[in-house]
């Protein structure tokens, strides 16, 4: 019964996308969208064409040429036709030639940035999209000001993410050790969402982020009261935003659920047993190593896998989370 | 069209038509051991036949527990996200390594290319048997490491994930690395099979199609495999003993891993649909009642699409940080390798012109199969534009082109291949109406399992979600309700061959008319492939052999007039 | 890996032909056999391909590695065993030869001579590995030598935004260092010695030890078909009529060796 509602609301949702977008297409979000779009429908139309052409006669040949009483043979027919064959080799390799011009020039224009971009750095990490903003504001979503071109530089921290934003027809693989760009102007206000498109672990499907594209100014007044966050909020708010937002939650719940780290419900004071009989109290102390140096002391029953936030993490954030690991009871 | 499916008896032994009441291959010789330490060419393809098949049913399994998961978006009760992530890598592997690529030739080639070259067996009998053995022994290994931590890397084992993590990878690629040699060997075998063997008057452009088909993809077979022999041992270094050619953080380089993977992988696929398209060319002439149309061409395009499948493997890499100037060759690389498909798509269409099309099971595949992998090949233009594969990459758009190809190409082509020399290889008819049924319950099935997904996937939903956006979801339930579709068309079409084994009609010698040395023997051939040595002609002359009604059978045209004379 | 040593013959006979049952004539077998081993070769050379492929992306982007690392191998040692390979090369060819005139005795001594000189191989094989074993130049994470000097502080990064922090930056657990990928621009090209040794010695090593490893395992994997050679030989299987297994051995080792010849100079003599 659930499924049932579940599916006539996905249903409508789905409605509702398509009246937004197209039947193959979601919404155009950026000019680098307009351009792919129109590429694909180019390849559309010629396949659709063939495919018409190929099934036709297939049905054709099949109903007319059918064996039956009276045509238990075929007709007699010439077994080759070098004109015909060279011809209907040479015209398919004139068409996708014309196809492979049109998509390489396109491929080139939308890897070759306009100049002064605005930079975003972009971060990819088991299992969590990091943006950082050039005033060093990280966040979890992709802030961007509408008809302004944007670069992304990115990278990742462990294993190869992709970056899919379906909006914009874009998407990279971000690789450990090396940098690469992109750059897109999104065209539309609104939200759209960012995916993770290449495998890796448990959460991959939960590696989503969403592209916030703001009218003009607000971009600027977002980034503004964003940044000052750790100074406006009490500390255990903030920490509780850097909980949420630089990928703790990933892997730490807060409502005593098991997941691939301790929870932190009624960590903070309490006792904590680790791999190899010790027992410690988790004090200040104990958080501040954790998130610095994870192997150091590893909770019993868990995997040493918890990768360190050294400069990942200032002294001021770190000393939000305790004040917010305090207040998880 | 009844006369030629009422349910005649063929004759009996010693009249060269049916040969089950007497001397044949499956009674020559009795007990396990027999058919263990055989070197019969049939016997090994028969034994391929039933593990190849059981591949698939596995690969199956894990399909259908996918397809119902994913009917809904968040957690399901069925699986958590890291059994999930675990079965898809399972689907992928044991239908591509177990399944597919092994497939055709293994199971239908080691039967049938002995007999369509007039010999007594491939030319080396015993290393037939150890790539059978190779086989079973590189499916355990890869079965085995599912107890011990079953992968979750995708059946591409993409570094860094899977250097670092904690499920049994190298168990899994072991065995693909064993597997592996059972390819190369088979290939190996194969070529040469078809330098050596050919009888006299049977030069190059005198080979059925099938064979052609059988020769470009041993060559894949024999160039291609090795490197994937050496990647996976890199790995296996990798992981082992931190070898650094693949991390980063020790100076190695993660899409190197990619370059490796890829330059087996791509011409991997075309080991998969090379033979498939022999199989084509061999059923369209048959059930078409005519010659094959324009062979010299059908034939070197085999040979081109072995070699330009060399060339493309970037196109998978479209996005991984490969440079501009890579990308451009790759495409316009993988546009070239569209045509020669093209072109035998258009050759068996002219085929089909003024023939005398008979809609017996093994056409209603061709038919499927020049719909479906028509998509598969068409939609293959989208991908290898450099523009649109950055959208379209990793989404299920890439899943719905593959399975369209592989299954709908290749599958499809094996199941009418299948159909096609079931006959000759049991010595039984099968239901011809069940098996039309299946067929057509097979064809709606997989269009609405796949179809959806081309949509779902230029829509922007991404490959190997265990969770996915709610927007989605009337996709995935038309999806699965297709796959269910499908499940039952096999069920159908394995029934109906399994029954026939009991109770089916006794074939005769050529039930279809074929022109190809195979049907002169009797149905199932004898240990020795034929009583008296064939000579070869044209294999495509099926206007020399006509439909006798007290054999049930074709018979020569000059026979007929003889026996009717008598 | 077995090397495929016939043609699908049947028991071999010590005198006359044995014509399987699916080939027309000896010819036809032996030509068979033949072309089924050269088959076999190539896939082994593109099995090293792979390897070999592997040094040349390496070598192109981090030649300063190459030049820096070759010195720790023994050029001596290695061209002693390019010679002991070559030498092996001809007592096989030698041996075939024999065994196609059915001069026995020669035919076996000739076979244990190759085998001998490939256990030479091995055993110079195995003091440069102890070699490496004890300096600790091995590969990647079990990389430990004292190189001459210590590693230049960490090198500039591509930093993409100036407040973005790239000192420290977190570990891929349990790997330690930073990341340093194959794709660094701007990293200078250091084809001398002069500022000491470069980043990332061990792929060198890591390449060193795949190459030379695998085609040690070859090695002995020949040893041992060559081993079955010499009983067959000692029991007179073969002559003028039948030498094929003698031959498609000899087929093997010549690779074997030709594989070694080029791994010598890249390994050892770059300048």
């Amino acid at each position: 019964m659930r499924f049932v509602s579940e599916l006539i609301g996905s249903v409508l949702n789905w409605a509702a996308v398509q009246a937004d977008s197209g039947f193959w297409m979601p919404v155009q979000g950026s000019t680098g969208a307009v351009v792919v779009d129109r590429i694909f429908s180019l390849i559309l139309w010629v396949s659709v064409f063939f495919f018409v052409l190929i099934v036709f006669l297939m049905v054709f040949f099949v109903v007319r040429y059918r064996r039956r009483a009276g045509r238990e043979e075929a007709e007699p027919s010439p077994r080759h036709n070098t004109a015909l064959e060279v011809t209907w080799t040479a015209i398919p390799i004139l068409i996708v030639i014309g196809i492979f011009i049109w998509g390489f020039r396109a491929f080139l224009n939308l890897n070759v940035p306009p100049a002064n971009t605005y930079e975003v750095l972009v971060t990819g990490q088991k299992w969590k999209w990091l943006f950082t903003y050039p005033n060093g504001q990280v966040d979890e979503n992709l802030h961007v000001p509408v008809n302004t071109p944007v670069s992304l530089v990115m990278t990742s921290e462990d294993v190869i993410h992709g970056f899919y934003i379906p909006a914009f027809r874009l998407k990279r693989d971000v690789v450990p050790g090396r940098y690469v760009k992109l750059w897109f102007r999104a065209t539309k206000q609104g939200e759209y969402q960012i995916y993770c498109t290449q495998y890796c672990g448990t959460g991959h499907s939960d590696m989503w982020a969403k592209v916030v594209v703001h009218e003009p100014g607000g971009f600027e007044r977002w980034l503004e009261e964003a940044s000052d966050f750790l100074k406006k909020m009490p500390p255990a708010q903030a920490g509780e935003r850097l909980y949420r937002t630089r990928g703790c939650a990933q892997c730490h719940t807060v409502n005593g659920a098991a997941g691939t780290g301790p929870t932190f419900l009624n960590l903070f004071g309490h006792q904590v047993p680790l791999e190899g009989g010790k027992v410690v109290v988790a004090d200040e102390d104990y958080v501040r190593e954790s998130i610095m140096d994870p192997q150091e002391k590893v909770v019993a029953g868990f995997q040493p896998v918890m990768p360190t936030f050294k400069g990942r993490l200032t002294d001021q954030e770190i000393t939000a989370i305790i004040e917010y690991l305090k207040t998880v009871k | 069209m009844t006369s030629f499916d009422t349910a005649l008896d063929a004759g009996g032994p010693g009249t060269g038509q049916n040969a089950l009441g007497g001397d044949n291959y499956l009674n020559h010789g009795r007990g396990l051991k027999s058919w263990l330490l055989t070197l019969d060419h049939k016997r090994i393809g028969v034994m391929y036949l039933i593990v190849i098949l059981s591949s698939f049913l596995l690969g199956g399994i894990f399909a259908m527990l996918i397809r119902t998961k994913l009917l809904t978006p968040g957690n399901s009760a069925l699986m958590d996200a890291n059994t999930y992530n675990q079965i898809f890598t399972l689907h992928g592997a044991v239908m591509i390594f177990l399944f597919v690529i092994p497939g055709i030739p293994a199971a239908l080639g080691n039967f049938v290319l002995p007999l369509l070259l007039g010999a007594k067996d491939v030319a080396f009998p015993r290393l037939n048997l150890l790539s059978f053995y190779l086989w079973v022994a590189g499916a355990l290994i890869a079965l085995g490491s599912i107890v011990t931590g079953a992968v979750d890397t995708g059946w591409t084992f993409y570094t860094p994930y899977s250097t670092t993590t904690n499920t049994n990878v190298i168990g899994m690629i072991a065995g693909v690395f064993v597997l592996g040699f059972s390819s190369i060997f088979t290939g190996l075998n194969f070529v040469v099979s078809i330098h050596k063997l050919r009888p006299q008057g049977m030069t190059w452009f005198k080979m059925p199609l099938f064979l052609w088909g059988i020769y470009g993809t041993a060559i894949l077979q024999i160039m291609a495999t090795p490197v994937l022999g050496i990647t996976l041992l890199l790995l296996i270094a990798e992981r082992a003993l931190g070898i650094g050619i693949f991390d980063p953080t020790l100076g190695g380089d993660p899409i190197l891993f990619q370059h490796f993977f890829w330059f087996y992988s791509h011409p991997a696929v075309y080991i998969m649909i090379l033979p498939a398209m022999g199989i084509i060319s061999e059923l369209v002439s048959v059930f078409s009642r005519k010659h094959i149309f324009g062979y010299k061409f059908i034939a070197l395009s085999s040979i081109a699409i072995a070699v330009l499948s060399f060339l493309v493997w970037g196109h998978h890499m479209f996005v991984s940080g490969q440079s501009l100037l890579a990308g451009m060759i790759f495409s316009f690389l993988t546009f070239m390798v569209a045509i020669p498909s093209a072109v035998k798509v258009f050759n068996w269409l002219a085929t089909m012109y003024k023939g005398s099309i008979w809609l017996a099971t093994p056409m209603l595949y061709v038919l499927s199969f020049l719909f479906l992998f028509g998509i598969g090949g068409l939609t293959g233009l989208f991908l290898g534009a450099l523009a649109v594969d950055v959208h379209l990459h990793d989404t299920y758009f890439v899943v719905a082109h593959f399975h369209y190809v592989m299954f709908g190409g290749t599958v499809i082509a094996f199941l009418g291949g299948l159909h096609y020399w079931w006959p000759k290889m049991f010595g039984r008819m099968y239901s011809e109406l069940w098996g039309r049924v299946a067929a057509l319950i097979i064809f709606v099935g997989f269009n609405t399992t796949f179809f959806t997904q081309f949509v779902m996937g230029s829509q922007g939903a991404p490959r190997r979600s265990y969770h996915y956006v709610p927007q989605f979801e009337p996709y995935h339930v038309l999806s699965t309700i297709g796959a269910y579709l499908l499940a039952v068309g096999f069920v159908i079409a394995a029934v109906n061959l399994g029954h026939s084994l009991f109770r089916g009609r006794l074939a005769p010698a050529n039930p279809w008319g074929g022109a190809t040395l195979e049907w002169q023997t009797t149905s199932p051939p004898p240990h020795d492939n034929f009583p008296v040595a064939p000579v070869a002609g044209d294999p495509y002359d099926v206007e020399a052999w006509t439909f006798d009604d007290r054999v049930g059978g074709f018979v020569r045209k000059t026979q007929a007039v003889q026996s009717v004379g008598s | 890996m077995q090397a495929e040593t016939n043609g699908g013959a049947g028991v071999a006979e010590a005198h006359g032909e044995h014509v399987a049952h699916h080939f027309d004539t000896a010819e036809q077998q032996f030509e068979s056999g033949k072309l089924g081993m050269w088959i076999f070769l190539a896939t082994e050379i593109l099995l090293f391909g792979g390897l070999f492929c592997a040094y040349a992306v390496y070598r192109a982007n981090h030649p300063e590695i190459f030049v820096y690392a070759h010195r720790y191998l023994d050029k001596t040692l290695g061209a002693i065993n390019t010679a002991v390979l070559i030498c092996s090369s001809f007592t096989m060819a030698w041996a075939v030869r024999c065994a196609q005139i059915g001069r026995t005795r020669a035919l076996v001594r000739l076979l244990a001579a190759t085998i001998a000189l490939a256990g030479c191989f091995l055993g110079i094989k195995f003091v440069e590995y102890e070699h490496k074993w004890k300096e600790g130049l091995l590969w990647g994470k079990y990389f430990h030598a004292r190189l001459e000097q210590p590693a230049p502080a960490a090198q500039p990064m591509p930093a993409p935004t100036p407040s973005f922090n790239t000192e420290e930056r977190s570990a891929i657990p349990p790997a330690a260092q930073g990341p340093v990928g194959l794709a660094k621009p701007g990293h200078p090209a250091v084809l001398g010695e002069s500022q000491g040794p470069p980043r990332d010695v061990q792929v060198f090593f890591a390449v060193y030890f795949m190459m030379t490893g695998l085609h040690g395992i070859h090695v002995i994997v020949g040893m041992v078909v060559l081993g079955l050679m010499l009983v067959r030989a000692a029991r007179g299987e073969f002559g003028p009529a039948y030498f094929t297994p003698v031959d498609l051995s000899g087929l093997y080792w010549h690779l074997v060796d030709l594989i070694w010849i080029f791994l010598f100079p890249l390994l050892y003599l770059i300048r």
